[in-house]
Protein backbone atom coordinates (compact mmCIF):
# COMPACT_ATOMS: atom_id res chain seq x y z
CA UNK A 1 0.00 0.00 0.00
CA UNK A 2 1.39 3.38 -0.88
CA UNK A 3 0.80 6.14 1.62
CA UNK A 4 -0.87 9.23 0.32
CA UNK A 5 0.75 12.38 1.71
CA UNK A 6 -1.67 14.02 4.08
CA UNK A 7 -1.50 17.81 3.71
CA UNK A 8 -3.07 18.37 7.12
CA UNK A 9 -0.38 16.22 8.75
CA UNK A 10 2.33 18.18 6.97
CA UNK A 11 0.90 21.50 8.14
CA UNK A 12 0.67 20.10 11.66
CA UNK A 13 4.24 18.85 11.59
CA UNK A 14 5.55 22.17 10.30
CA UNK A 15 3.59 24.09 12.93
CA UNK A 16 4.83 21.88 15.76
CA UNK A 17 8.39 22.16 14.48
CA UNK A 18 8.09 25.92 14.35
CA UNK A 19 6.64 26.15 17.85
CA UNK A 20 9.39 23.88 19.19
CA UNK A 21 11.99 26.18 17.65
CA UNK A 22 10.35 29.26 19.14
CA UNK A 23 10.27 27.55 22.54
CA UNK A 24 13.94 26.53 22.34
CA UNK A 25 14.90 30.06 21.34
CA UNK A 26 12.87 31.52 24.21
CA UNK A 27 14.63 29.26 26.74
CA UNK A 28 17.99 30.16 25.23
CA UNK A 29 17.10 33.85 25.40
CA UNK A 30 16.06 33.62 29.06
CA UNK A 31 19.25 31.76 30.04
CA UNK A 32 21.42 34.25 28.10
CA UNK A 33 19.83 37.31 29.68
CA UNK A 34 20.03 35.64 33.09
CA UNK A 35 23.75 35.03 32.52
CA UNK A 36 24.35 38.68 31.58
CA UNK A 37 23.10 39.81 34.99
CA UNK A 38 24.54 37.12 37.27
CA UNK A 39 28.18 36.74 38.35
CA UNK A 40 30.85 35.58 37.78
CA UNK A 41 31.58 38.01 34.94
CA UNK A 42 34.42 37.32 32.55
CA UNK A 43 35.88 40.76 31.81
CA UNK A 44 38.64 39.48 29.54
CA UNK A 45 36.12 37.75 27.29
CA UNK A 46 33.88 40.82 27.43
CA UNK A 47 36.67 43.11 26.25
CA UNK A 48 37.73 40.73 23.48
CA UNK A 49 34.16 40.52 22.17
CA UNK A 50 33.71 44.30 22.31
CA UNK A 51 36.87 44.71 20.25
CA UNK A 52 35.76 42.12 17.75
CA UNK A 53 32.22 43.49 17.34
CA UNK A 54 33.00 47.19 17.63
CA UNK A 55 36.50 48.03 16.54
CA UNK A 56 37.00 45.39 13.87
CA UNK A 57 33.63 46.15 12.25
CA UNK A 58 34.53 49.81 11.76
CA UNK A 59 36.03 49.56 8.24
CA UNK A 60 33.10 47.55 6.87
CA UNK A 61 30.47 49.75 8.49
CA UNK A 62 32.28 52.98 7.56
CA UNK A 63 32.62 52.06 3.89
CA UNK A 64 28.99 50.98 3.53
CA UNK A 65 27.83 54.17 5.27
CA UNK A 66 29.95 56.33 2.96
CA UNK A 67 28.53 54.79 -0.21
CA UNK A 68 24.99 54.71 1.14
CA UNK A 69 25.07 58.40 2.06
CA UNK A 70 26.49 59.33 -1.34
CA UNK A 71 23.98 57.35 -3.37
CA UNK A 72 21.15 58.60 -1.17
CA UNK A 73 22.10 62.21 -1.91
CA UNK A 74 22.30 61.43 -5.62
CA UNK A 75 18.83 59.83 -5.74
CA UNK A 76 17.16 62.45 -3.58
CA UNK A 77 18.67 65.12 -5.82
CA UNK A 78 17.07 63.50 -8.87
CA UNK A 79 13.74 62.98 -7.07
CA UNK A 80 13.43 66.43 -5.56
CA UNK A 81 14.62 68.00 -8.83
CA UNK A 82 11.32 66.95 -10.39
CA UNK A 83 9.51 69.57 -8.30
CA UNK A 84 12.35 72.04 -7.84
CA UNK A 85 13.04 71.13 -4.22
CA UNK A 86 16.75 70.30 -4.50
CA UNK A 87 17.42 72.46 -1.46
CA UNK A 88 15.89 69.73 0.74
CA UNK A 89 18.60 67.15 -0.16
CA UNK A 90 20.72 67.67 3.00
CA UNK A 91 17.68 67.50 5.29
CA UNK A 92 16.37 64.29 3.75
CA UNK A 93 19.80 62.64 3.71
CA UNK A 94 20.22 63.27 7.44
CA UNK A 95 16.69 62.06 8.14
CA UNK A 96 17.08 58.90 6.06
CA UNK A 97 20.52 58.02 7.41
CA UNK A 98 19.92 58.60 11.10
CA UNK A 99 16.45 57.07 11.33
CA UNK A 100 16.68 54.15 8.91
CA UNK A 101 19.66 53.42 6.72
CA UNK A 102 22.36 54.01 9.32
CA UNK A 103 21.11 51.43 11.82
CA UNK A 104 19.68 48.95 9.32
CA UNK A 105 22.55 48.75 6.86
CA UNK A 106 25.21 48.77 9.57
CA UNK A 107 23.36 45.98 11.41
CA UNK A 108 23.02 43.89 8.26
CA UNK A 109 26.74 44.25 7.58
CA UNK A 110 27.63 43.38 11.16
CA UNK A 111 25.21 40.43 11.01
CA UNK A 112 27.19 39.11 8.05
CA UNK A 113 30.45 39.53 9.91
CA UNK A 114 29.72 38.95 13.55
CA UNK A 115 26.73 36.56 13.61
CA UNK A 116 28.58 34.32 11.19
CA UNK A 117 31.77 34.43 13.26
CA UNK A 118 29.90 33.69 16.49
CA UNK A 119 27.98 30.80 14.94
CA UNK A 120 31.13 29.31 13.41
CA UNK A 121 33.21 29.65 16.57
CA UNK A 122 30.58 28.35 18.99
CA UNK A 123 29.55 25.67 16.49
CA UNK A 124 33.12 24.40 16.27
CA UNK A 125 33.38 24.46 20.05
CA UNK A 126 30.16 22.45 20.25
CA UNK A 127 31.16 19.72 17.78
CA UNK A 128 34.68 19.38 19.24
CA UNK A 129 33.15 19.00 22.75
CA UNK A 130 34.78 22.22 24.00
CA UNK A 131 31.43 23.42 25.37
CA UNK A 132 31.01 20.11 27.23
CA UNK A 133 34.56 20.47 28.52
CA UNK A 134 33.74 23.96 29.79
CA UNK A 135 30.77 22.58 31.70
CA UNK A 136 32.81 19.77 33.26
CA UNK A 137 35.34 22.38 34.40
CA UNK A 138 32.47 23.84 36.46
CA UNK A 139 32.11 26.88 34.21
CA UNK A 140 28.70 27.91 32.93
CA UNK A 141 28.99 28.29 29.13
CA UNK A 142 26.19 30.86 29.11
CA UNK A 143 28.20 33.12 31.40
CA UNK A 144 31.57 32.40 29.83
CA UNK A 145 30.66 32.37 26.14
CA UNK A 146 27.18 33.72 25.44
CA UNK A 147 26.72 36.66 27.82
CA UNK A 148 29.91 38.51 26.78
CA UNK A 149 28.99 38.19 23.11
CA UNK A 150 25.42 39.41 23.44
CA UNK A 151 26.35 42.23 25.79
CA UNK A 152 29.19 43.33 23.50
CA UNK A 153 26.98 43.48 20.42
CA UNK A 154 24.15 45.27 22.24
CA UNK A 155 26.53 47.91 23.62
CA UNK A 156 28.76 48.35 20.58
CA UNK A 157 26.13 48.58 17.85
CA UNK A 158 24.85 52.03 18.94
CA UNK A 159 28.43 53.31 18.96
CA UNK A 160 29.09 51.85 15.53
CA UNK A 161 25.86 53.34 14.19
CA UNK A 162 26.69 56.76 15.61
CA UNK A 163 29.95 56.68 13.66
CA UNK A 164 28.15 55.27 10.64
CA UNK A 165 25.58 58.12 10.83
CA UNK A 166 28.35 60.69 10.73
CA UNK A 167 30.18 58.98 7.86
CA UNK A 168 26.90 58.51 5.96
CA UNK A 169 25.99 62.18 6.20
CA UNK A 170 29.51 63.09 5.16
CA UNK A 171 29.14 60.74 2.18
CA UNK A 172 26.08 62.72 1.11
CA UNK A 173 27.95 65.96 1.67
CA UNK A 174 30.97 64.74 -0.30
CA UNK A 175 28.89 63.84 -3.33
CA UNK A 176 26.71 66.94 -3.13
CA UNK A 177 29.61 69.37 -2.92
CA UNK A 178 31.85 67.70 -5.50
CA UNK A 179 29.40 66.37 -8.10
CA UNK A 180 26.20 68.32 -7.55
CA UNK A 181 27.79 71.74 -6.93
CA UNK A 182 26.22 72.44 -3.54
CA UNK A 183 27.85 75.04 -1.33
CA UNK A 184 29.76 73.21 1.38
CA UNK A 185 28.87 75.41 4.35
CA UNK A 186 25.28 75.85 3.19
CA UNK A 187 24.86 72.08 2.86
CA UNK A 188 26.13 71.36 6.36
CA UNK A 189 24.05 74.21 7.77
CA UNK A 190 20.88 72.82 6.20
CA UNK A 191 21.79 69.32 7.41
CA UNK A 192 21.74 70.52 10.99
CA UNK A 193 18.86 73.01 10.72
CA UNK A 194 16.05 70.46 10.62
CA UNK A 195 17.73 67.59 12.45
CA UNK A 196 16.17 66.60 15.77
CA UNK A 197 17.93 64.77 18.57
CA UNK A 198 15.23 62.10 18.45
CA UNK A 199 16.17 61.21 14.85
CA UNK A 200 19.59 60.15 16.02
CA UNK A 201 18.55 58.67 19.36
CA UNK A 202 15.78 56.51 17.91
CA UNK A 203 18.29 55.14 15.40
CA UNK A 204 20.75 54.34 18.17
CA UNK A 205 18.08 52.55 20.19
CA UNK A 206 17.26 50.50 17.12
CA UNK A 207 20.96 49.73 16.74
CA UNK A 208 21.04 48.33 20.27
CA UNK A 209 18.05 46.12 19.52
CA UNK A 210 19.60 44.91 16.26
CA UNK A 211 22.90 44.21 18.02
CA UNK A 212 21.05 42.06 20.53
CA UNK A 213 19.23 40.20 17.76
CA UNK A 214 22.27 39.52 15.59
CA UNK A 215 24.39 38.23 18.48
CA UNK A 216 21.52 36.15 19.87
CA UNK A 217 21.03 34.43 16.50
CA UNK A 218 24.76 33.85 16.05
CA UNK A 219 25.08 32.36 19.54
CA UNK A 220 21.87 30.33 19.36
CA UNK A 221 22.69 28.72 16.03
CA UNK A 222 26.30 28.02 16.97
CA UNK A 223 25.53 26.73 20.45
CA UNK A 224 22.95 24.27 19.12
CA UNK A 225 24.83 23.10 16.05
CA UNK A 226 25.49 19.40 15.51
CA UNK A 227 26.89 17.08 12.92
CA UNK A 228 30.47 18.09 12.26
CA UNK A 229 31.77 20.53 9.66
CA UNK A 230 28.53 20.43 7.70
CA UNK A 231 26.53 21.29 10.81
CA UNK A 232 28.77 24.25 11.57
CA UNK A 233 28.33 25.48 8.00
CA UNK A 234 24.58 25.17 8.33
CA UNK A 235 24.62 27.00 11.66
CA UNK A 236 26.60 29.85 10.13
CA UNK A 237 24.23 30.23 7.20
CA UNK A 238 21.17 30.04 9.45
CA UNK A 239 22.64 32.62 11.80
CA UNK A 240 23.17 35.21 9.08
CA UNK A 241 19.85 34.58 7.33
CA UNK A 242 17.75 34.55 10.50
CA UNK A 243 19.57 37.56 11.96
CA UNK A 244 19.02 39.57 8.76
CA UNK A 245 15.33 38.71 8.49
CA UNK A 246 14.71 39.36 12.18
CA UNK A 247 16.53 42.70 11.99
CA UNK A 248 14.33 43.85 9.10
CA UNK A 249 11.15 42.58 10.77
CA UNK A 250 12.07 44.13 14.11
CA UNK A 251 12.90 47.38 12.32
CA UNK A 252 9.42 47.50 10.87
CA UNK A 253 7.77 46.57 14.17
CA UNK A 254 9.74 49.04 16.26
CA UNK A 255 9.33 51.87 13.75
CA UNK A 256 5.61 51.43 13.27
CA UNK A 257 4.76 50.81 16.92
CA UNK A 258 7.24 52.74 19.05
CA UNK A 259 8.90 55.39 16.92
CA UNK A 260 5.85 56.87 15.25
CA UNK A 261 6.81 60.49 15.84
CA UNK B 1 29.42 -3.77 52.11
CA UNK B 2 31.29 -0.53 51.63
CA UNK B 3 29.53 2.31 49.87
CA UNK B 4 30.47 2.72 46.20
CA UNK B 5 32.13 5.98 45.15
CA UNK B 6 30.02 6.17 42.04
CA UNK B 7 26.86 4.26 41.45
CA UNK B 8 24.45 4.13 38.50
CA UNK B 9 21.04 2.55 39.04
CA UNK B 10 18.69 1.71 36.20
CA UNK B 11 19.87 4.56 33.99
CA UNK B 12 17.89 4.86 30.75
CA UNK B 13 18.49 7.22 27.88
CA UNK B 14 16.92 7.26 24.47
CA UNK B 15 17.26 9.56 21.49
CA UNK B 16 14.03 9.60 19.53
CA UNK B 17 13.19 5.93 19.03
CA UNK B 18 16.73 4.71 19.56
CA UNK B 19 17.22 3.30 23.06
CA UNK B 20 20.87 3.81 24.02
CA UNK B 21 20.96 3.02 27.73
CA UNK B 22 18.37 0.54 28.93
CA UNK B 23 18.44 0.28 32.71
CA UNK B 24 22.21 0.40 33.19
CA UNK B 25 23.60 -0.55 36.64
CA UNK B 26 27.22 0.05 37.61
CA UNK B 27 29.07 0.41 40.93
CA UNK B 28 32.60 1.71 41.23
CA UNK B 29 34.40 1.59 44.58
CA UNK B 30 36.68 4.36 45.83
CA UNK B 31 40.18 4.17 44.38
CA UNK B 32 39.20 1.57 41.83
CA UNK B 33 39.89 1.79 38.10
CA UNK B 34 37.07 0.41 35.99
CA UNK B 35 37.18 0.13 32.22
CA UNK B 36 34.00 -0.24 30.21
CA UNK B 37 34.49 -1.77 26.78
CA UNK B 38 31.96 -1.89 24.00
CA UNK B 39 31.56 -1.24 20.30
CA UNK B 40 31.18 2.16 18.72
CA UNK B 41 27.78 3.66 19.27
CA UNK B 42 26.81 1.40 22.18
CA UNK B 43 26.34 4.36 24.51
CA UNK B 44 29.63 4.44 26.40
CA UNK B 45 29.99 8.21 25.98
CA UNK B 46 26.31 8.73 26.73
CA UNK B 47 26.84 6.96 30.06
CA UNK B 48 29.65 9.36 31.04
CA UNK B 49 27.65 12.37 29.87
CA UNK B 50 24.67 11.31 31.97
CA UNK B 51 26.87 11.19 35.08
CA UNK B 52 28.33 14.62 34.35
CA UNK B 53 24.90 16.10 33.66
CA UNK B 54 25.75 16.96 30.05
CA UNK B 55 22.78 14.73 29.19
CA UNK B 56 19.75 14.21 31.38
CA UNK B 57 18.85 10.52 31.79
CA UNK B 58 15.21 9.64 31.05
CA UNK B 59 15.05 7.35 34.08
CA UNK B 60 17.32 6.00 36.79
CA UNK B 61 19.51 7.50 39.50
CA UNK B 62 23.18 8.34 39.82
CA UNK B 63 24.93 8.55 43.20
CA UNK B 64 28.32 9.88 44.29
CA UNK B 65 29.28 8.75 47.81
CA UNK B 66 25.66 7.72 48.29
CA UNK B 67 24.38 11.19 47.47
CA UNK B 68 22.00 11.49 44.54
CA UNK B 69 23.27 13.82 41.83
CA UNK B 70 21.06 12.93 38.88
CA UNK B 71 18.98 16.10 38.80
CA UNK B 72 21.32 18.70 40.29
CA UNK B 73 21.20 22.13 38.64
CA UNK B 74 23.13 25.40 38.67
CA UNK B 75 25.56 25.95 41.51
CA UNK B 76 24.90 22.56 43.08
CA UNK B 77 25.85 20.90 39.81
CA UNK B 78 28.97 23.06 39.47
CA UNK B 79 30.04 22.19 43.00
CA UNK B 80 29.61 18.50 42.25
CA UNK B 81 31.47 18.81 38.91
CA UNK B 82 34.54 20.16 40.72
CA UNK B 83 35.01 16.65 42.12
CA UNK B 84 35.28 15.25 38.57
CA UNK B 85 37.94 15.42 35.89
CA UNK B 86 37.25 14.38 32.32
CA UNK B 87 39.57 13.57 29.43
CA UNK B 88 37.60 14.05 26.22
CA UNK B 89 38.17 11.85 23.21
CA UNK B 90 39.44 14.61 20.92
CA UNK B 91 41.03 16.49 23.80
CA UNK B 92 38.44 19.30 23.58
CA UNK B 93 41.17 21.84 24.34
CA UNK B 94 40.01 25.46 24.13
CA UNK B 95 41.75 26.67 20.99
CA UNK B 96 41.33 30.36 21.72
CA UNK B 97 43.65 30.23 24.74
CA UNK B 98 47.20 28.97 25.24
CA UNK B 99 48.07 25.52 26.52
CA UNK B 100 48.95 26.62 30.08
CA UNK B 101 45.64 28.51 30.39
CA UNK B 102 43.87 25.34 29.26
CA UNK B 103 45.64 23.31 31.94
CA UNK B 104 44.96 25.92 34.61
CA UNK B 105 41.39 26.61 33.49
CA UNK B 106 39.72 24.83 36.39
CA UNK B 107 42.14 26.43 38.86
CA UNK B 108 41.51 29.97 37.62
CA UNK B 109 37.85 29.76 36.74
CA UNK B 110 36.47 27.47 39.43
CA UNK B 111 38.93 28.02 42.28
CA UNK B 112 39.79 31.66 41.60
CA UNK B 113 43.57 31.12 41.64
CA UNK B 114 45.77 34.10 40.72
CA UNK B 115 47.26 34.06 37.22
CA UNK B 116 50.88 33.86 38.37
CA UNK B 117 50.26 30.96 40.75
CA UNK B 118 48.15 29.24 38.11
CA UNK B 119 50.98 29.45 35.60
CA UNK B 120 53.40 27.85 38.07
CA UNK B 121 50.86 25.12 38.84
CA UNK B 122 50.24 24.53 35.13
CA UNK B 123 53.98 24.05 34.54
CA UNK B 124 54.15 21.52 37.39
CA UNK B 125 51.20 19.57 36.02
CA UNK B 126 52.60 19.67 32.48
CA UNK B 127 55.81 18.20 33.88
CA UNK B 128 53.76 15.35 35.40
CA UNK B 129 52.56 14.38 31.93
CA UNK B 130 56.07 14.68 30.51
CA UNK B 131 55.81 18.10 28.87
CA UNK B 132 58.19 21.03 29.39
CA UNK B 133 57.06 24.50 30.45
CA UNK B 134 57.73 25.81 26.92
CA UNK B 135 54.72 23.79 25.72
CA UNK B 136 52.56 25.99 27.94
CA UNK B 137 53.11 28.95 25.66
CA UNK B 138 51.93 27.14 22.53
CA UNK B 139 48.45 27.32 21.12
CA UNK B 140 46.51 24.02 21.09
CA UNK B 141 46.48 24.08 17.29
CA UNK B 142 50.28 23.69 17.30
CA UNK B 143 50.22 20.39 19.21
CA UNK B 144 50.57 16.88 17.78
CA UNK B 145 47.95 14.22 18.58
CA UNK B 146 49.95 12.68 21.43
CA UNK B 147 50.72 16.07 22.94
CA UNK B 148 47.04 17.06 22.76
CA UNK B 149 46.11 13.99 24.78
CA UNK B 150 48.78 14.75 27.35
CA UNK B 151 47.63 18.34 27.71
CA UNK B 152 44.03 17.17 27.99
CA UNK B 153 45.12 14.70 30.67
CA UNK B 154 46.95 17.50 32.46
CA UNK B 155 43.82 19.65 32.38
CA UNK B 156 41.71 16.78 33.71
CA UNK B 157 43.98 16.15 36.71
CA UNK B 158 44.87 19.81 37.43
CA UNK B 159 42.23 20.34 40.12
CA UNK B 160 43.03 17.06 41.95
CA UNK B 161 39.61 15.54 41.24
CA UNK B 162 38.28 12.55 43.19
CA UNK B 163 36.79 10.89 40.12
CA UNK B 164 38.40 10.80 36.68
CA UNK B 165 36.69 9.89 33.41
CA UNK B 166 38.64 8.92 30.31
CA UNK B 167 36.78 8.84 27.01
CA UNK B 168 38.72 6.73 24.50
CA UNK B 169 42.12 7.92 25.76
CA UNK B 170 44.14 6.08 23.11
CA UNK B 171 42.00 6.54 20.01
CA UNK B 172 43.93 8.02 17.10
CA UNK B 173 47.37 7.38 18.60
CA UNK B 174 50.10 5.05 17.39
CA UNK B 175 50.59 1.95 19.62
CA UNK B 176 53.68 3.32 21.34
CA UNK B 177 52.13 6.69 22.14
CA UNK B 178 48.97 4.87 23.23
CA UNK B 179 51.03 2.88 25.72
CA UNK B 180 52.71 6.05 26.97
CA UNK B 181 49.28 7.61 27.60
CA UNK B 182 48.07 4.43 29.32
CA UNK B 183 51.06 4.48 31.65
CA UNK B 184 50.49 8.14 32.40
CA UNK B 185 46.87 7.43 33.24
CA UNK B 186 47.82 4.59 35.60
CA UNK B 187 50.51 6.72 37.27
CA UNK B 188 48.39 9.85 37.64
CA UNK B 189 45.34 8.01 38.93
CA UNK B 190 47.45 6.16 41.50
CA UNK B 191 49.19 9.40 42.42
CA UNK B 192 45.87 11.19 43.04
CA UNK B 193 44.27 8.17 44.69
CA UNK B 194 41.36 8.88 42.40
CA UNK B 195 38.55 6.66 41.25
CA UNK B 196 38.73 6.16 37.49
CA UNK B 197 36.24 5.19 34.84
CA UNK B 198 37.62 4.65 31.34
CA UNK B 199 35.65 3.81 28.24
CA UNK B 200 37.47 2.35 25.29
CA UNK B 201 37.39 -0.24 22.56
CA UNK B 202 41.14 -0.67 22.70
CA UNK B 203 41.75 -3.96 24.56
CA UNK B 204 45.45 -3.27 25.14
CA UNK B 205 44.48 -0.06 26.89
CA UNK B 206 41.74 -1.77 28.89
CA UNK B 207 44.10 -4.50 30.18
CA UNK B 208 46.70 -1.92 31.15
CA UNK B 209 44.59 0.51 33.16
CA UNK B 210 41.77 -1.64 34.56
CA UNK B 211 41.26 -3.24 37.96
CA UNK B 212 37.90 -4.42 36.68
CA UNK B 213 36.57 -4.57 33.13
CA UNK B 214 32.90 -4.41 32.18
CA UNK B 215 31.23 -4.71 28.84
CA UNK B 216 28.39 -2.50 27.67
CA UNK B 217 26.04 -4.05 25.16
CA UNK B 218 22.38 -3.39 24.39
CA UNK B 219 22.24 -0.54 26.89
CA UNK B 220 23.31 -2.68 29.86
CA UNK B 221 26.52 -3.90 31.49
CA UNK B 222 26.34 -7.54 30.37
CA UNK B 223 29.49 -8.69 32.16
CA UNK B 224 31.84 -7.20 34.70
CA UNK B 225 34.76 -8.80 36.51
CA UNK B 226 38.44 -8.53 37.45
CA UNK B 227 40.65 -7.56 34.51
CA UNK B 228 42.55 -10.86 34.74
CA UNK B 229 39.33 -12.86 34.24
CA UNK B 230 38.38 -11.25 30.96
CA UNK B 231 39.82 -14.17 28.95
CA UNK B 232 37.70 -16.61 30.96
CA UNK B 233 34.49 -14.62 31.15
CA UNK B 234 32.44 -17.44 29.68
CA UNK B 235 30.37 -14.76 28.02
CA UNK B 236 30.12 -15.20 24.23
CA UNK B 237 29.62 -11.44 23.67
CA UNK B 238 32.76 -10.57 25.65
CA UNK B 239 34.72 -13.34 23.89
CA UNK B 240 33.72 -12.07 20.48
CA UNK B 241 34.62 -8.49 21.38
CA UNK B 242 38.02 -9.07 22.97
CA UNK B 243 39.12 -11.33 20.12
CA UNK B 244 37.71 -9.00 17.49
CA UNK B 245 35.73 -11.61 15.57
CA UNK B 246 33.18 -10.65 12.95
CA UNK B 247 31.27 -13.89 13.64
CA UNK B 248 29.38 -14.28 16.89
CA UNK B 249 26.32 -13.20 18.85
CA UNK B 250 27.03 -9.49 18.22
CA UNK B 251 25.82 -8.70 14.74
CA UNK B 252 27.14 -5.56 13.16
CA UNK B 253 24.52 -3.75 11.14
CA UNK B 254 26.59 -3.84 8.01
CA UNK B 255 24.88 -4.30 4.70
CA UNK B 256 26.56 -7.01 2.67
CA UNK B 257 26.72 -6.34 -1.03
Amino acid sequence: MTTIPNPAANIGRATLGFLADVGRLAVFLARSVGAIFSPPFYFGNQLRQMLSVGYYSLPVVGLTALFTGAVLAQQIYIGTGRFDAESTVPTIVVFGITRELGPVIASLMVAGRVSAAMAAELGTMRVTEQIDALTTLATNPFRYLIAPRILAATLMMPLLVLISDIIGVMGGWLLSTTVLNYNSIGYLQRSLDFMETWDVVSGLIKAGIFGFILSLMGCYQGFNSSGGAQGVGRATTNAVVSASILILAANYAVTSIVFTD
Amino acid sequence: MAQPKLSLRGVCKRFGRKVVLDGLDLDIMAGESVVIIGGSGTGKSVMLKCVLGLLQPDAGDIFVDGEEITRLKGHEREKMLRRFGMLFQGGALFDSIRVWRNVAFGLISAQGMKRKDARRHADEILAKVGLGPEVGDLSPAELSGGMRKRVALARAIATNPEILFFDEPTTGLDPIMADVINELIVERVRDLGATALTITHDMASARKVADRIGMLYGGKIIWIGPAADIERSGNPYVDQFIHGRAEGPISMDVQRL
